[in-house]
């Protein structure tokens, strides 16, 4: 596949010895057994790594898959682990945290990360546990020709004005169901809520315990700002993810949509779309709430760890080949195809969005043990509030019974 | 038979099946009465890309202490198989107290995932298996009476939707039955309601996974059925037809009899398999309407981030020991076979 | 010879025909939508405007100047490199299906002859088995692959696919050797052979068409398999299910999804080839084996 061909490019230009300008790739013939998920960002980087370094390893191997998350934990449990490092995301590496799966990083960084930027570095309590290459968020997109076909003047910045916009499309009769958001019921609606909890000024947990903390007049109120958007989404709103929000917009169905800025480039390249849409679509910072400043998005990053049971010298050459593709020279080449974090990034239009969110000062995805129970609470036990079945407060309750009977399993709570 | 004889014959087949079922079969039971140990939670504050916010993490080294003093966790016992996300005893009778009516009881134990979620099992296994059965009965015999000339193509045709991997299969009639889709849109224009759709409503989806459900299972007793009317006796038939049968009651009382054993058989897969729906759920993104207890397994081990093994290895046992009730009718039958032929 | 009371159309018979052409349409229709929108491009096939855009390929012809494009075919077979998935595949199937066929026939056998109440219970034991949720039994395998190191091969794949197949596979052959007359391999013995060479020489050369008929079965749980093989093997040895799943992209990134459709029509026309070839004897050998079981 495409790896191969990457291999081949790395073994030739290691054979001809113009790979090695100046990429510092650790002690020589060790094993470097990258783990990834499939996506361009990350096979940007782990191929400049190939690129940079297969020669000087004695095995680089690079497994990208769609279910990563499934099996990375029981792959690094053993001792060799099966693979040297994995390209995680804040809620995965919390998943790996949990098992005590991944290396702190500092000497590592300190020797071979000189290209790094100070806020690349996730550090817990001083520790570096990964470096983040890559950002990403929810938030607005807009088509500005029909707002101006029904009347709204600029580009909606809180929930309230995005809901008037939407009343005001729908009120011209230009489309009944304007707006389109990941709803589809599990992770989907989980996500959902946190980013309006978050916009609320929420805390999932009672501070410093794993107590839940969502039922309440808050996460009511966020409940609320949602049911208020998805008076407007399309009516199969409950089964629709990236894909089908996607779909829609690019078939012109929708115009305002709160999506993943990593859909921005697809959705404003020219494949599966007209002009007309590509040309009116505008990528905007995700809305704030009832007069808040936070807007409503979860920021996200990507970025690379380092498995704990491997030998010290497979560590650190895994980390030198990944940290010398994570330079300005490798964003220069791929610099399109992710919100970079990397020195020399140029943002372009499908990065203003998610600049745009975090600047506006959007939360990071919270990186506590017991996130992933809360956040799979909220995605099963919502639905039942937004299908009409239950008030707010009674899904809210399930939610927190849900979760707690899961913490108490997993042993967060007695 | 000789002992011996036999133990060498079934070791192979034996060996495997303990080795891959049935030892992770004890081992998930033992699993099921754990749960993990106390996490020691510590403290602390992460920083990245986006400024920094305290938060906590687990303390693994002293959380590995515990753990090596007792690998398997502590002990719960029945407790997971009781507890909210299963067979929920205390809620169930919380609800019994605290509810008025009957039908309130109903609304409050059906707002529990486990029942939830079994209650569409249930209706998913009695609806699919006997419609798959009665309509693969009905289209073998059709398809027998077919010309030889189109019969070949035809039982050709008829197992396309068992050929089609269900991945994409129900992918594709995922778009079909969306509002712009062929399906969707045409049921629109039947009912003349351009508000219809089938993914926001829960009668409608469970009407289209049970749907789904016979078209794509539809196949496996259409075969088996078919293969079966070649056996039937001509002269029986010949004999029902002199003494004046008309054509339904030779059918009704000579073939149906003939097929049974293949009934039985094809009622034993199918309760078993239906009872264990999961794919067309997922594929469906029917989360949002229904359930079953093998999403709920699916939910536990990859949406919780770290596995919950406790709680999918009792929902696991659950679903055995529900196949097991299914199936106890159908087994008896084989039990009285077993014993009739054996003698 | 068809008699005048068979061939001619009673108001049943024309409701048969019309019954069963109805089904053939409904099995039919949504493989040849398929067949057809595989030949377009995404936003027609799976048209969020327009559900005639998949016949007519409005998009099709904007994005590549024709109705007809092959960009899914290419995309799957040479840019994805799928025909590795499907050697990978052949593989797998042919393994899987061997073993199971193997350790079924011997297995099967043995539970026909044996009359004692411990062969029930085998059977039953064999059910019990399979009513077990497979993706619990994938979780439960990962750490010890991972920790043996044979996580991620084909034979692994192979054995556990051969393993969970084993009670259908059982079961099946079972009903089918109780038709096969006992006196067959009795009076074998009775001429001095072993039990083993009964089975050889008496046993195996008439069993085929029920052989064949649990094949067909085998060949599509291992061919259609997704719980196993996409935890279990590693990316080079990825069949192609698995394969197709990773066309169609997750949360974060917009999948090929027209690769996996393409895939799907071509992997689908070696499985047709295989019914109509083997058509004959999955009849008669089921009619061979369960109907008197």
């Amino acid at each position: 596949m495409f790896l191969k061909n990457l291999a081949l490019a790395g073994a030739l230009a290691g054979l001809m010895g113009s790979a090695a300008i100046a990429a510092d790739c650790g002690p020589s013939g060790h094993s470097v057994r990258v783990l990834g998920s499939d996506f361009p960002a990350i096979q940007a980087v782990t191929g400049t790594a190939e690129t940079n370094c297969a020669a000087n390893a004695g095995e680089f191997t690079i497994t990208l898959r769609d279910n990563t998350r499934d099996l990375m934990n029981q792959a690094l449990t053993p001792n060799p682990a099966e693979y040297t490092s994995v390209i995680v995301a804040n809620s995965t590496l919390t998943q790996l945290m949990n098992d005590g799966l991944v290396r702190p990083l500092n000497d590592l960084v300190e020797k071979y990360g000189a290209n790094l930027r100070p806020n690349q570095l996730i550090t817990i309590d001083g520790d570096v546990m990964a470096v983040a290459f890559m950002a990403n968020s929810q938030h607005l997109f807009v088509r500005t020709d029909i707002l101006e076909q029904a009347g709204v003047e600029g580009i909606p910045s809180t929930v309230e004005e995005v809901v008037a916009a939407a009343e005001a499309i729908r009120a011209a009769g230009i489309m009944k169901h304007p707006l389109v958001m990941n709803m589809n019921v599990g992770w989907n609606v989980g996500e959902v809520f946190n980013l309006f909890y978050f916009a609320h000024g929420g805390e999932l947990f009672k501070p410093g315990s794993a107590e839940p903390n969502v039922n309440n007049e808050t996460g009511v109120a966020a409940l609320n700002s949602i049911k208020s958007l998805i008076e407007y989404a399309h009516p199969d709103h409950l089964s629709q993810a990236s894909n089908e929000t996607q779909g829609l917009w690019e078939a012109g169905q929708a115009a305002l949509g709160i999506m993943w800025g990593s859909r921005g480039g697809a959705i404003l390249d020219g494949e599966g779309s007209t002009d007309e849409i590509t040309s009116n679509t505008v990528l905007a910072a995700a809305p704030t709430v009832a007069g808040g400043a936070i807007p409503a998005a979860t920021l996200w990053w990507d970025g690379v760890t380092i498995a704990k049971n491997i030998p010290d010298e497979d560590a650190e050459a895994t980390f030198a080949a990944l940290a010398s593709a994570l330079t300005a020279d490798m964003v220069a080449e791929h610099n399109d195809d992710a919100i970079w974090l990397i020195e020399g990034f140029q943002p372009g239009p499908a990065a203003a969005g998610v600049s745009a969110t975090a600047a506006g000062g959007a939360k990071p995805y919270p990186m506590i043990p017991f996130v992933n129970l809360m956040h799979n609470a909220l995605g099963s036990e919502l639905v039942d509030f937004y299908k009409g079945d239950e008030t707010a407060e009674e899904a809210l309750a399930d939610v927190e019974a849900a979760y707690t009977t899961a913490a108490k399993e997993a042993g967060f709570l007695n | 038979m000789k002992h011996r004889t036999f133990f060498w014959f079934i070791l192979p087949t034996l060996s495997a099946m303990i080795l891959f079922i049935a030892l992770p079969i004890v081992s998930v039971f033992i699993q099921s009465l754990f749960i993990q140990h106390e996490q020691v939670i510590v403290e602390s504050e992460s920083c990245g890309p986006f400024g920094c916010t305290p938060t906590s993490s687990v303390d693994t080294e002293a959380t590995a202490k515990l753990r090596e003093e007792q690998p398997l966790g502590r002990f719960n016992g029945f407790n997971t198989y009781a507890n909210r996300s299963h067979l929920a005893f205390a809620e169930v009778g919380e609800a019994w107290h605290t509810t008025d009516s009957l039908g309130g009881f109903i609304d409050a134990v059906m707002d529990l995932p486990f029942y939830k979620a079994l209650i569409f099992t249930l209706s998913y296994t009695f609806v699919v298996t006997p419609l798959v059965i009665v309509l693969g009965l009905a289209i073998a015999v059709g398809v027998n009476k077919l010309p030889k000339l189109i019969k070949g193509p035809s039982i050709f045709v008829s197992l396309l939707p068992f050929l089609v991997t269900p991945l994409v299969g129900s992918l594709i009639l995922f778009w079909m039955v969306d509002g712009d889709g062929i399906i969707g849109a045409t049921l629109q224009l039947i009912f003349d309601d351009p508000s219809l759709s089938i993914k926001a409503s829960t009668p409608l989806m469970w009407i289209m996974l049970m749907v789904y459900g016979v078209w794509h299972t539809l196949p496996f007793s259409f075969i088996t059925f078919y293969a079966g009317l070649q056996t039937v006796p001509q002269d029986i038939l010949e004999a029902a037809r002199i003494d004046g049968a008309s054509k339904w009651q030779s059918m009704m009382l000579v073939v149906v009899p003939h097929l049974m054993p293949l009934v039985s058989f094809v009622t034993l897969m199918l309760l078993m398999d239906n009872f264990r729906v999961f794919e067309p759920i997922v594929s469906f993104n029917a989360q949002a309407h229904a359930t079953s207890l093998s999403w709920f397994i699916y939910n536990d081990l990859r949406e919780s981030g770290n596995p919950l093994y406790a709680s999918a290895g009792a929902t696991s046992m659950l679903t055995i020991l529900g196949v097991v009730i299914l199936l106890t009718p159908v087994l008896i039958r084989t039990w009285r076979d077993f014993n009739r032929k054996s003698h | 010879m068809a008699t005048k009371r068979d061939t001619q159309l009673s108001p049943l018979a024309i409701v048969t025909y019309g019954a069963v052409a109805l089904w053939l349409i409904i099995a039919a229709f949504p493989f040849l939508w398929t067949f057809w929108g595989s030949f377009k491009v995404q936003a027609d096939f799976f048209s969020k405007a327009d559900w005639t855009n998949a016949l007519y390929g409005v998009n099709t012809v904007r994005e590549t100047g024709g109705a007809f494009t092959g960009q899914g075919y290419e995309g799957a077979w040479v840019k994805e490199e799928f025909w590795k998935n499907a050697i990978n595949s052949t593989v797998v199937v042919f393994f899987t299906v061997t073993i199971s066929l193997t350790f079924g026939t011997l297995g099967g056998y043995a539970l026909a002859r044996s009359g004692f109440r411990y062969a029930f219970w085998i059977l039953f034991a064999a059910l019990v088995f399979r009513a077990m949720p497979h993706i619990t039994l994938v979780s439960g395998y990962l750490l010890p692959f991972f920790e043996w190191n044979i996580w991620g091969i084909k034979p692994t794949t192979i054995i556990v696919l051969v393993a969970i197949n084993q009670p259908f596979t059982l079961w099946m052959l079972h009903s089918f050797f109780l038709n096969i007359p006992k006196d067959m391999d009795e009076s074998a013995m009775v001429d001095g052979c072993t039990r083993f060479q009964a089975f050889r020489y008496v046993i195996i050369p008439v069993m085929w068409p029920g052989v064949i008929t649990t094949g067909l079965f085998s060949f599509l749980l291992a061919y259609n398999d997704f719980a196993v093989t996409a935890m279990l093997l590693s990316e080079e040895n990825e069949t192609i299910i698995p394969a197709i799943n990773s066309f169609l992209g997750s949360d974060q990134v917009e999948g090929s999804i027209m690769f996996a459709v393409a895939a799907v029509v071509s992997v689908t026309a070696p499985l047709l080839v295989l019914v109509l070839f083997f058509q004959r004897q999955i009849v008669s050998g089921l009619t061979a084996g369960a109907v008197k079981g």
